[in-house]
């Protein structure tokens, strides 16, 4: 099987689709001639032409609001934010409009939203976000947000043929970083289930429950606990952010009794907080000890390296947390 | 004593919180001013937070880990200055009597008694018993009481691990479900003490109980209550232990141990326990648990109240042994360095009240254990003695009573005495080798 990145997983899946369905079309900012700004849409404007990779003046609002009347006509539009930070421009649209939809007028609005996020990268405030507690919190949309190739091709395709709004976000430290060996288009044909996690890593004594590119560096972590602590600790990807999976989560819990959340986005009102409280309703009875977040602090990312270090979570503070919890 | 709040310090204009991470003393330290006291990490800025007085820490409101906003109460310390407790300030006397006393205004070496249900437990007494959901429905699923697991945990919390072990270890010993090794030590057969009010007259001085006063006063109750005590009383001729302390006495002192009278009594009672182990025994629920280790626990009176140090494997070390335990004991808990170690796991207790004078008296069990020996004054007496020819004659010996407190639940007259006479007899012929 071809070594493939995160990249083009993402970029092979876009193309089985379009090859598939006629009616999926993309549109966004330099995603034709220029084939996007990171070449996730390389080579697509050449092999689909101009009316199904549409170059788009540069208004978020425009373009998801495009996308959702050429999904009411019977399309199936993906949408580009070239930077996911920039998805709040178009906040209005996908919550008041979008997101309502099927219930206002009995409209499905099947589109993909979808655009590099996520830190890591020296991006500062305007490139680097995690825009996901702010959509988590609209009934009417899906979002996932794929951490490896695998998933990244197999969720591309699965949100494409959804009949809802679905938010992909993608994390651009992963692009090239993750590389992994999937079977060519025309082998098995990929398509990861909506609302279904993943279990990352196996273990026994204490679960991380995280996304994104939180999943690497828990792994990280995990690998570090094992030989130095000997603490056999159990990753659960979600993948699916909305609908969450609660019984995966609820299984793990089950299994370990003991649970550190783990996500890039910032604290206050993240999806930590949600996780927690799902676990206290549906299995108090199982902990063994209080359930603890890892996330990045309540700033706007900063520019500076070392700062955006000091910021985000990493390898270490994740390591920390578990010795705590493990040692409670 | 005054009392000085400790707060969360902010670290920065526009930090709102602090995760306290890491506690440099525990309850009941002495601490100088301006030693650190705890550490904490705000935004990954990790600080040591010095003492703001010199004083003792009688109470910890943040646990390791805890996150809270600035300007929260994370401990208060005692300070030494001010020791006399207004009387003005103190409460109505009649609140006190219906409630429990407010906050304790005396030095506190909490960690080291043993937690109350009263309602005034710390979050670290709680989860000592409580410990968490999983915890607690398994202990409800196999009728286990957690507060008689030993824990590993974040402040002695019993973990997963602890409960789950304690299970399989108990299962082979336990004949039946429900076996009595699960239920708590000492059942109180009644409810809740209820002391009669008094009328404070005009000039008198009322103090609201100390933490350890109310605990030592719940405890004292619940041991009457719990305990059939019956006393035995032994006179001690200490003439041979007179001359070996005096023999020895400088030679001890030279390696640094004070060679008292309680040394040999504690040694004797060490030596002779094992032979009797009804004597060494707790009661749980209906049965008798003999203990395999003999641990002699010495009460010391302190000036805010008494503890009880424990003496681990006392039948294991030498005259010296014992006598440089009972000192060092003795010297942390005046200086309260004592662990929560120190107080736990006694199997039998030694009170000497013998240098305050009494000529004997009759000690409260300390519960769950079954035996508590007094030691009363001991001085010259004149005493009969019968020589081998058979001449009586009156002597100057040195004499003293020893009492002994025991449950008759468990130990009979015949056990009690049988014990307390092999002590005698150790004590009145004690072997010059084992000094």
């Amino acid at each position: 099987m071809p070594e493939i990145t995160y990249l083009e997983a993402l970029r092979q899946g876009l193309w089985e689709e379009m090859e598939r369905d006629e009616r999926v079309f993309i549109l966004g900012e330099d995603v034709g001639l220029y084939g996007g700004a990171f070449k996730v849409t390389e080579g697509f404007h050449k092999r689909f032409g101009e009316s199904r990779v549409i170059d788009t003046p540069i208004s978020e609002a425009a373009i998801v609001g495009a996308a959702a009347g050429a999904a009411h006509m019977g399309m199936r539009p993906v949408a580009e934010m070239q930077f996911i930070d920039f998805i709040s421009c178009a906040y209005d649209m996908l919550t008041n409009y979008v997101a309502t939809a099927r219930y206002r007028a009995g409209l499905a609005t099947p589109i993909v939203v979808r655009g590099p996020c996520g830190g890591y990268v020296r991006g500062g405030p305007f490139h680097s976000q995690n825009p996901e507690a702010a959509f988590l919190h609209t009934p009417g949309l899906k979002i996932v947000y794929p951490a490896t190739a695998r998933d990244a091709k197999g969720l591309i395709k699965s949100s494409i043929r959804d009949d809802d709004p679905v938010i992909y976000l993608e994390h651009k430290w992963l692009y090239r970083r993750i590389k992994e060996q999937l079977p060519p288009s025309e082998g098995e044909e990929i398509l990861t289930p909506i609302g279904e996690a993943r279990l990352a890593r196996e273990g026994t004594d204490l679960s991380i429950i995280t996304y994104g590119a939180t999943v690497w560096k828990s792994l990280e972590a995990a690998e570090q606990l094992e030989q130095e602590d000997g603490v056999s600790i159990e990753i659960l990807d979600l993948r699916t952010l909305l609908p969450m999976d609660d019984a995966a989560i609820v299984r793990t819990v089950q299994k370990t009794n003991k649970v550190l959340i783990v996500h890039e986005d910032t604290r206050t009102g993240g999806v930590a907080g949600e996780i927690a409280a799902r676990i206290n309703e549906r299995a108090f009875e199982w902990l063994d000890g209080p359930i603890m977040r890892v996330t990045a602090h309540d700033v706007p990312l900063p520019y500076a390296p070392t700062l955006e270090d000091f910021v985000l979570p990493q390898t270490e503070d994740i390591v920390k947390a578990v010795r705590w919890l493990a040692a409670y | 004593m005054a009392r000085v709040d400790v707060l969360m310090p902010q670290m920065g204009e526009s930090i709102a919180e602090g995760t306290l991470s890491k506690w440099l003393k525990k309850l009941g330290d002495e601490v100088k001013r301006d030693e650190p006291l705890f550490e904490i990490s705000t935004d990954k800025v990790d600080a040591e937070i010095p003492a703001p007085a010199a004083g003792t820490l009688v109470e910890v409101k943040v646990l390791e880990g805890q996150t809270v906003p600035v300007q929260t109460l994370v401990a208060v310390l005692e300070t030494e200055k001010g020791a006399a407790a207004s009387p003005a300030t103190a409460p109505a006397p009649k609140a006190a009597a219906a409630a429990p006393a407010p906050a304790a205004p005396a030095a506190r070496p909490a960690s080291v008694v043993p937690p109350k249900g009263d309602g005034t437990e710390t979050a670290e007494e709680r989860l000592r018993k409580k410990s968490t959901p999983l915890v607690r429905k398994i202990a409800a699923e196999h009728q286990v009481d957690i507060s008689v697991i030993p824990g590993t945990g974040f402040a002695g919390r019993v973990t997963k691990q602890d409960i789950l072990g304690f299970i399989e270890r108990a299962a082979p010993a336990a004949p039946a479900p429900g076996a009595p090794v699960s239920r708590p030590p000492s059942p109180v057969p009644s409810g809740a003490i209820e002391h009669p009010a008094a009328e404070p007259w005009p000039r008198d001085r009322v103090e609201p109980w100390s933490k350890i006063r109310k605990i030592t006063a719940d405890h004292m109750i619940m041991s009457r209550r719990v305990s059939a005590h019956v006393a035995s009383f032994f006179e001690v001729d200490y003439t041979r232990v007179a001359q070996l302390r005096a023999k020895h006495k400088a030679a001890y002192a030279e390696r640094g141990a004070n060679l008292t009278y309680l040394a040999f009594i504690a040694k004797a009672c060490a030596e002779n326990l094992r032979k009797h182990p009804v004597i060494n025994a707790a009661v749980s629920g209906d049965a008798t648990i003999f203990r395999r280790d003999i641990n002699i626990g010495i009460a010391v009176a302190l000036d805010w109240g008494l503890i009880v140090p424990v003496i681990k494997h006392a039948d294991e070390l030498s005259l010296m042994g014992i006598a440089r335990a009972i000192n060092d004991l003795g010297e942390r808990a005046r200086t309260k360095k004592l662990s929560p170690d120190d107080i736990q796991k006694g199997t039998f207790t030694i009170t000497n009240p013998g240098g305050f004078g009494p000529y004997a008296g009759i000690p409260i069990i300390n519960q769950p254990q079954v035996a508590i020996l007094g030691v009363g004054s001991i001085e010259k007496r004149p005493k009969v003695i019968t020589p081998p020819d058979g001449s009586d004659a009156i002597a100057i010996r040195t004499m003293g009573m020893l009492t002994m407190s025991y449950d008759h639940r468990v130990v009979d007259g015949a056990d009690a005495d049988r014990f307390l006479a092999d002590v005698k007899a150790m004590l009145q012929d004690f072997p010059e080798g084992a000094v």
